[in-house]
């Protein structure tokens, strides 16, 4: 049961290889870090590094439940617009009643989200819908949702109460809650992903999805939970998001699953299911929240971003599948075969 | 694999079983057109029918390769990207002074090629999925249309131009026209030639397609192209109805092109599928929007009337399907 099918041909190799690129990740980073840093040196100081794990929180949190999602071979393009719904539902709940408590204002969206993503689940899972027709369907749908819940009106900072907006600006120990909520998601899905039946199932389907039904784990029970959770996941994300920038708009994220999808892939997440760690998916998700934050630190278009994003995307896919092509090769060459 | 092999061979028994589904679509028409005439007394019209299409038409031109990508078994989400970096590419290059026929030429070259570089990943590296090298240059494409045209518009076209789009031969569109003999040419090649029948073969079996001789990379590569020339085209007509192009042009368009596709009848598990499907669900999905925008429904409302069509039409057809033959998952267009 460790990372990929290619444990067969030896299980502590592949765990090495598989840390080998987590090196190589950190590497990168750390260079990249040194770079960036000669050109401004504004960037390592303790003030940017805090922005940067504030701004990298809610990409971190969505990228876990992109995880699992993909770990099973699914991808979920829906996740910006359930971000928008349930921020806006929550939002509007807020300014028509501005004593409630916060936390309820954070159920309130995760419920919106789970039944986002529940709805999902089942369409992948019982019914059999491609993910990314599926997704690609309920992005528009829960879009189109969002605009007409809110009457294509935004919900603007006056109308939140200071105990929503503090959901995101609040500290624990000095450190902004959204960093606080990040990290208890990250270790939360880690011991679940690494130590829990269920996790290593949602490995299991997704490594070989005819031997896992064989096997009698409940394939479609699994595939439906990981939709679900990243709806919740999502709802969750769309509350910080809006007490964040203290407004709820019908085009909150638009385009945000991208940058999640990014962040999981360029953490070492096989899109073709089966593999990934939360530690590869910790130094994906900030390299890419340290590609937004420099790139404007050394003077680069924010409109050139996205097509950086894209390239280092494809380099990082590329050289993941170079290496492992490698990997293989030397395998069969080390059996003789 | 006994049922597979009896549906090619008996072409009758599948053409009796996709006509149901495109009478149905033929009855969906008659309908939508039926309320919108009670919508609208206007409406009834010849100007309408012959007028209204030109409206749409635009992406339909997606339709047609989409229709090939999706029976291969694969899926392409950078569509609309790539009608964004050509049409920027060509705006851009004709404001910098090159005649407007060689910026239209290179429009279409440069779509053709970013069309050809999906295929060429696809099929150089056949580990990725269709989902996530379409996912990548659907980045990569908006991103470059954004670093050359940032948040500026480019056009001032001649008029000359803007009556490919709007202009009328006759009592037709002109678009309409080189619609139809777009539609013309992708029909004989899916149902007329061998090249047709390669891509059924390759989305029913890649693996056995490719051991009965067929060159499944070139297949790939050739309909890769192909959606990228008519990503070119959608983009000059696109470009010409709107009279100038921003890098956030055709934002969404891939979910309209898939949602015809996939109403047309086409199955997403690949294998399945006429053209004339997709081409009724263009005009079906079209004059929907026509008839509700008559009332004044929102664009949101709209939004999730496609995706409710998508995801409806997906069950329908999965149902319908479902204990024929089990599929295997997206990407059976290519062998491993």
């Amino acid at each position: 049961m460790s990372q990929n099918e290619a444990s067969v041909a030896g299980k502590p190799k592949a765990r090495v290889s598989g840390s080998y690129r987590e090196l190589g990740l950190l590497v990168f980073i750390v260079v990249l870090c040194a770079v960036i840093q000669v050109r401004n040196q504004s960037f390592l100081t303790i003030s940017n590094i805090a922005d940067l794990l504030d701004n990298t929180a809610i990409l971190g949190i969505l990228a876990v439940g992109m995880m699992m999602v993909i770990l099973t071979r699914g991808i979920d393009l829906s996740i910006g617009a359930t971000i928008a719904l349930s921020g806006m539902v929550s939002a509007l709940t807020v300014a028509a009643n501005p004593s409630m408590s916060p936390l309820l204002s954070i159920l309130e969206g995760m419920a919106v989200g789970l039944v986002v993503g529940s709805l999902i689940g089942v369409l992948v899972a019982r019914f059999s819908v491609l993910p990314i027709i599926a997704t690609l369907g309920a992005m528009n749908i829960v879009r189109g949702v969002t605009y007409v819940v809110s009457n294509g009106a935004w919900v603007s900072s006056y109308q939140m109460s200071n105990g929503f907006q503090s959901i995101a600006m609040g500290r624990v120990f000095g450190v902004n809650n959204l960093v606080v909520i990040a990290i208890v998601v990250f270790v939360v899905f880690g011991y679940f992903l690494n130590y829990t039946r269920m996790g290593r199932r949602i490995y299991a389907v997704g490594s070989n999805p005819e031997a896992a039904d064989v096997s009698g784990i409940p394939r479609r029970f699994i595939l439906w939970f990981v939709y679900a959770v990243m709806g919740a996941l999502s709802g969750l994300a769309g509350v910080l998001w809006v007490a964040k920038f203290a407004s709820a708009q019908g085009d909150t994220a638009t385009g945000y699953e991208l940058n999640v999808i990014a962040a999981a892939v360029l953490g070492g997440v096989s899109i073709n299911g089966g593999s990934g760690k939360i530690t590869g998916l910790i130094l994906g998700t900030i390299l890419l929240g340290i590609l937004n934050n420099a790139l404007p630190l050394v003077n680069v278009s924010p409109f050139w971003q996205q097509a950086i994003q894209g390239f280092v995307i494809l380099a990082a896919i590329l050289t993941n599948l170079l290496v492992k092509r490698n990997g293989l090769r030397q395998a069969l060459r080390k059996r003789a075969i | 694999m006994a049922e597979r092999s009896i549906d090619v061979a008996q072409g009758k028994s599948l053409a009796s079983k996709f006509l149901r589904w495109e009478w149905l679509l033929v009855l969906i028409f008659i309908a939508v057109n039926i309320v919108n005439t009670r919508l609208s007394p206007y409406y009834l019209s010849l100007d309408t029918f012959l007028g209204t299409p030109a409206n749409f038409l635009d992406k339909a031109f997606l339709v047609l390769p989409m229709t090939f990508v999706i029976i291969l078994g694969n899926i392409d989400i950078s569509v609309a990207s790539n009608v964004a970096l050509s049409a920027v590419i060509m705006a851009t290059t004709f404001n910098m002074g090159l005649p407007l026929p060689a910026a239209m030429a290179l429009c279409l070259l440069v779509s053709t090629l970013a069309g050809w570089f999906n295929g060429f990943l696809l099929t150089r590296f056949k580990e990725l999925s269709a989902v996530i090298v379409t996912l990548i240059t659907m980045i990569i494409y908006r991103g470059i249309a954004y670093m050359i045209l940032q948040d500026q518009a480019a056009g001032n076209f001649p008029d000359w131009f803007s009556f490919l789009g709007w202009g009328n031969i006759g009592p037709f569109p002109f678009i309409l026209l080189v619609f139809i003999l777009c539609a013309i040419a992708f029909g004989v090649l899916l149902h007329g030639t061998a090249f047709g029948r390669k891509i059924f073969a390759m989305g029913n079996n890649a693996l056995t397609a490719r051991y009965s001789g067929v060159r499944t990379d070139s297949v790939i590569q050739t309909v890769s192209a192909l959606t990228g020339l008519m990503a070119g085209f959608t983009a000059i007509f696109l470009s010409s109805r709107m009279g100038s192009t921003r890098p956030n042009v055709a934002m969404g368009y891939e979910l309209d092109v898939i949602a015809m596709v996939v109403l047309g009848g086409v199955s997403t598990s690949g294998g399945r599928g006429t053209i004339a499907g997709p081409l009724l669900a263009i005009f079906i999905i079209g004059f929907l929007n026509y008839g509700l925008g008559l009332v004044n429904v929102q664009a949101q409302v709209l939004l999730i009337i496609v995706g409710l069509l998508l995801i409806l039409s997906v069950l329908v057809l999965n149902v319908r399907f479902s204990g024929r033959h089990r599929r295997p998952a997206l990407g059976a267009g290519r062998e491993k």
